[in-house]
């Protein structure tokens, strides 16, 4: 009797189910319902707040100064103009700081990611003394604020001696001030920003790797290197190439490093935080008076800078998103 | 008796102080093995971190210790010179700087709000996340935006401006008192019908930062998609045959998983409010140091701040430790 039921559900109408299930089919699809509503409108508030902001810049970056005085004016501009990117571009030293920041972050990046590959891999698949000490101060690496070191760095690097050793060669130590290698040096040793996270996500990812891959290639006769270059690192590209990301994504934005250790480069995020200042006298280069840039016209130009910042983030997001949302996960399953 | 002995030595994982020694030292019996080769190849490969970490951490740190000690002068030309002072630097950053403990306290109190609003509202939005809907993609795409959005000099940079904020200041109050603000209107209405209290001003200021919070929240939502990711799925099969509602299962099977990342999200929140730019300590500390040239009581500053932030990390490690549920496969 029941079996011939279920089989004749194929053939009843949906209210005529529903009757037979006792309303139990209603109830179901208007629980599915409401859950979706809900959380449709509650995943679209939160996107709009995300995405809101960005919008608002991109209306108020196009719009003409006397606009934005303009209260009928809200978020399309009346005089769309690009002359706002021009300023910016000029203050902020436009294409040099650009194409700087371009190549110390991918650099950069490409360094660290290089260092806690290796890292991450030889905590996740060797077995060595001191190993849990040494993963301690990955912890510590991950949880110390760079900026308890910050004054000591600096004073290291102003007269920067390995051993002493360049005192005795030429009488004095170096000032390392400025130049690029003592940052690279610090990438190279995963020392950089948040690299200690790195370490910790590529390790995660190498713990995965079953152990019979590892003992096949040492039946063929591959050594650790060859292990480790031809049999872990092709599979592991999804994961090192997050981790790149993450790590060009806040190179591009860092302030803190980049104002320790490269502060005599033009790089984009300096010259952005500094941007009001050079305001005033860029407007007032103009005319004899001295000029006080309106509030809003800073908030502007401002936004700008901001939105030139991360249009290229952004970009560089959605063509990687795929890759790296996948990867993401994989870091974490366990089959 | 020798071969228990073998046994007991080969423990993958344990390491005798001796046996570890030998290892690295050629021309002995130890030395050969294949498991100190292995460790040998090990320590190679960890090697940048630990030269990195002796070189550019452990030696800048007691640097910064004893100079949050000592009186800096620096010295025309080159290099610096240090007196000894004791502890007259963290007096000065508590008792004479007129910002640095003010700052620190409100910075403290915003934090403990917002790491507990960050936590809750990332596990929310990665649990809705991981559910099958239309457009998941590109919802997933835009949750993570925050983490370029909310990275380095960003955030900020558009507060930094003072006349700007005296401005959006008084459109506040305006907008307050023309009753258009809905949040503080419910908040005067709860409060006038006796339901208020210190619980809810938390809330309402939770909720009158919630675009801090979410900019704040886009590793942690991934953090704990990952942590869904790694639950074995036969676990739902098994609690679906047992009769489990999916309310259940989130509760039995789901929370208890990814508990352990709660603790992570959560130090991983307290150090990324630490770490800032729009921080006012930091900034305090940034200004002590590059404007005033204050080296040793920017030090002395940085170590308390960093003490509190260890304090916190300890604390709420602690407590969560204690409910957290580990899976032992």
């Amino acid at each position: 009797m029941k079996n011939k039921r279920t089989r004749d559900a194929d053939h009843m109408g949906f209210w005529a189910l529903n009757r037979a299930s006792g309303g139990a089919l209603v109830r179901n699809k208007a629980k599915a319902w409401t859950i979706s509503i809900v959380r449709g409108l509650l995943l679209f508030g939160l996107c709009f707040m995300i995405i809101q902001p960005l919008l608002t810049r991109l209306g108020t970056s196009l719009m003409a100064e006397k606009d934005l005085y303009d209260s009928t004016v809200v978020l399309l501009p009346r005089t769309p103009t690009l002359e706002n990117y021009r300023i910016v571009f000029e203050l902020t030293d436009f294409p040099r700081s650009m194409l700087n920041t371009v190549w110390t972050a991918f650099v950069v990046s490409v360094l660290q990611v290089a260092a806690c590959t290796l890292v991450g891999y030889g905590f996740a698949r060797y077995d060595f003394p001191l190993k849990k000490l040494w993963f301690g101060c990955v912890v510590a690496l991950i949880v110390i604020p760079p900026q308890t070191i910050a004054t000591a760095l600096y004073m290291n690097f102003a007269n920067f001696d390995i051993l002493g050793l360049f005192r005795r060669f030429t009488g004095k130590s170096v000032n390392l001030h400025g130049s690029f290698l003592p940052y690279a040096l610090m990438s190279a040793t995963c020392m950089g920003l948040k690299n200690g996270l790195y370490i910790y996500m590529l390790r995660q990812y190498f713990r995965s790797v079953p152990k019979a891959l590892e003992e096949a290639a040492y039946m063929d006769g591959c050594n650790t290197l060859h292990t480790f270059v031809r049999i872990m690192l092709p599979d592991a590209v999804p994961v090192i190439l997050s981790c790149f990301l993450f790590s060009f994504v806040w190179q591009w934005t860092d302030l803190f490093y980049t104002r320790n250790f490269l502060s005599s480069m033009s790089i984009y995020s300096t010259q952005l935080s500094t941007i009001v200042s050079r305001m005033g006298r860029y407007f007032s280069s103009n005319s004899d008076v001295p000029v006080i840039v309106p509030a809003g016209r800073q908030q502007q130009l401002i936004s700008i800078g901001v939105l030139v910042c991360c249009v290229p983030l952004i970009v560089l997001y959605v063509f990687t998103q795929k890759t790296f949302v996948q990867s993401i996960v994989m870091t974490g399953s366990k089959e | 008796m020798a071969a228990n002995n073998k046994i007991k030595t080969y423990r993958p994982g344990k390491w005798s102080f001796r046996e570890g020694l030998l290892s690295f030292i050629p021309g002995n019996a130890t030395y050969g093995t294949m498991r100190s080769r292995k460790a040998r190849q090990g320590v190679m490969f960890i090697l940048p971190f630990i030269i990195g970490f002796l070189v550019f951490m452990v030696r800048p740190l007691c640097q910064s210790l004893v100079m949050s000690l000592c009186s800096i002068q620096l010295k025309s030309g080159e290099g610096y010179s240090q007196t000894f002072i004791g502890f007259a630097n963290y007096q000065y950053a508590l008792s004479v700087d007129p910002y640095f403990n003010k700052r620190l306290v409100e910075e403290i109190g915003r934090m403990a709000v917002n790491v507990l609003a960050t936590l809750a509202l990332s596990f929310v939005v990665a649990v809705l996340l991981n559910q099958k809907f239309k457009g998941r993609t590109l919802a997933r795409a835009i949750f993570f935006l925050p983490v370029i959005l909310s990275s380095g000099v960003l955030p900020g940079i558009e507060s930094q401006n003072e006349f700007y904020n005296m401005m959006q200041g008084i459109s506040q109050e305006v907008a307050n008192s023309s009753g258009i603000n809905l949040s503080a209107a419910l908040q005067n209405l709860l409060s006038v019908s006796g339901v208020g209290g210190g619980l809810f001003r938390i809330l309402f200021q939770m909720i009158d930062s919630i675009y801090d919070i979410v900019m704040s929240s886009g590793i942690q939502i991934i953090v704990f998609l990952t942590g869904f990711g790694a639950i074995s799925p036969s676990l739902y099969e098994a609690a679906d045959v047992e009769g489990c509602t999916g309310w259940e299962a989130f509760w039995k099977i789901t929370f208890p998983m990814v508990s352990p990342l709660l603790l992570v999200n959560c130090i991983y929140t307290i150090i990324d409010f630490f770490m800032k730019n729009d921080n006012k300590v930091m900034e305090r500390i940034n200004e002590v140091m590059y404007s005033q040239f204050r080296f040793g009581e920017s030090a002395a500053m940085s170590w308390i701040y960093f003490g509190v932030a260890l304090l916190f990390i300890a604390v709420t490690s602690f407590v969560i430790s204690k409910g957290v549920h580990y899976y032992e496969e």
